[in-house]
């Protein structure tokens, strides 16, 4: 493969951008901050950061002409990382508000069902699943980051990663082909975060070395 | 399992990390974004900025701050201290901060929580709540009152009612800071943490008084706070996050082991 990675984090919003491209530069990435369409030309893999509510996420990106193709893109098959909101955005809806969402994943996000506290905040452990290459070099159980009060419920059993239980379990990463979503923040969990984002980076350059063949 | 977090707090006065006894006597203990880096190395699962500097002094400094912490430590940032609009909340969380923490501004507006959670949501807005015993009179339950303005003045708040108002408006974690314990190293006020802790859904961070890991240990246990936060100790290398989480661990509490490099 010859260069780096070009990667677009989607700017929607008020999210934190520093920590999610300074993250995603530490693990080689060429990053760029993408708020319109244009933005998107040249790019090998998208990220959808966020924290916020589902229904301002949902407007923002529309204000900004990014939800049809964002909603393309995912469809299409090219490499998306969705964090937090950004991974419950790309199910059909959320209970938070009560809004449709982009609809590429089946599923509704709901309300964390007999949480202990709400939000759930903290470093909890993440217990995985399903052995994929996003995984690579983490351990089962590894702790990572969480800021939420809502996490996805997909359809489809089989896209689901890693499960979290916060009085219940709920499902904290799904891999669906190339489309993957994280309820953690990778770009806040230090070293296990930065691995992660290292094997996207990486599965991101593979499927784009794949393309050019 | 949720782990409970040790928080290493920088009290920030103009751009460096300050400490006094009290919120008196500071003295200078170093860059904040370097401490940030070397802490989240060190396994800090969260850091904290208290901005003390004076309002009329402040041009922007804690930005710049929280940007350079930002781009060197991959661990969540709170900012407190001198936000008191949605747009200076926004400035904060688009320079790297995850959280906001509101104090004195919470108790003169408190509508500015409902405001900040319904624009960022509610895990994004700390309240900071500062609280001084109150005498007991005979027969009476331990009281606490809330102070703002670094402890200098009183308000006619009762410290568990205003924890729950703050929930009720917006506040998604409290930040429960003994007056009568900070700075003193006398240990945690576990009956106030406790006081709060179990009369609110959301996650309470413990502050003010930590002496040495078993204060940590009291904090979770007695306190049922879910994150303990300590400054000068960590700052002056009395005790290392490490010492701390290895107490907690020791005594059954969840913690997020101290990593060895993954890379």
């Amino acid at each position: 493969m010859s260069g780096a990675v070009r990667v677009a984090v989607l700017d929607y919003g008020a999210a934190n951008m520093v920590s999610i491209t300074k993250a995603l530069a530490a693990v080689g990435a060429d990053v760029a901050v993408v708020s319109e369409p244009a933005g998107l030309a040249g790019i090998d893999a998208v990220v959808v950061p966020g924290v916020g509510a589902a229904g301002s996420a949902m407007s923002h990106l529309q204000e900004r002409g990014l939800l049809d193709p964002l909603r393309d893109w995912v469809r299409s098959g090219k490499p998306c990382l969705g964090i937090c909101l950004g991974y419950q955005v790309l199910f059909e809806s959320s209970a938070e508000g009560d809004v449709a969402t982009l609809g590429v994943l089946s599923g509704r996000t709901e309300q964390l069902a007999d949480a202990p506290t709400l939000p759930h905040i903290g470093w909890n452990s993440v217990n995985v699943v399903r052995s994929h290459a996003l995984f690579d070099g983490i351990p089962d159980g590894e702790y990572f980051y969480f800021v939420h009060s809502y996490a996805p419920v997909p359809t489809d059993e089989r896209i689901v990663l890693a499960h979290t239980t916060h009085g219940r379990p709920f499902v904290s990463a799904v891999a669906s082909g190339r489309t993957f979503g994280l309820q953690f923040h990778p770009e806040k969990s230090s070293e296990a975060g930065l691995r992660l984002l290292s094997n996207f980076v990486g599965l991101v350059a593979t499927a784009s070395g794949e393309e050019r063949d | 399992m949720l782990a409970r977090r040790v928080i290493p707090c920088l009290d920030v006065d103009k751009g460096r990390v300050v400490k006094g006894t009290k919120f008196l006597n500071l003295t200078d203990e170093g860059d904040p974004a370097e401490l940030a880096e070397r802490y989240a190395r060190e396994g800090a699962d969260e850091i904290v900025f208290l901005d003390i500097t004076a309002a009329h002094e402040r041009r922007g400094t804690m930005l710049e701050v929280v940007r350079r912490a930002a781009s060197c430590a991959f661990v969540p940032l709170t900012v407190g201290g001198g936000v008191r609009s949605v747009e200076e909340m926004r400035d904060v969380l688009r320079s790297g901060a995850d959280k906001v923490s509101f104090n004195t501004a919470a108790v003169a507006t408190p509508e500015l929580l409902t405001a900040c959670a319904e624009r960022f949501g509610s895990q994004a807005v700390v309240c900071a709540i500062d609280a001084r015993r109150l005498p007991v009179r005979d027969g009476e339950a331990q009281r606490w009152e809330v102070v703002t303005h670094g402890g200098r003045r009183a308000t006619d708040l009762d410290a568990v009612a205003w924890s729950q108002r703050v929930v009720e408006l917006g506040a998604g974690e409290l930040l429960v800071t003994s007056m009568d314990r900070d700075g003193t190293r006398s240990g945690f006020d576990t009956e106030l943490l406790a006081a709060i802790a179990t009369r609110v859904r959301v996650p309470v961070i413990a502050s003010g008084g930590a002496a040495g890991p078993d204060d940590f240990v009291a904090a979770v246990r007695d306190g049922k706070a879910d994150a303990v936060l300590a400054a000068s100790i960590f700052h002056r290398r009395t005790h290392s996050i490490a010492s701390v989480k290895t107490a907690m661990a020791a005594a059954g509490l969840p913690v997020r082991p101290i990593e060895e490099s993954l890379s």
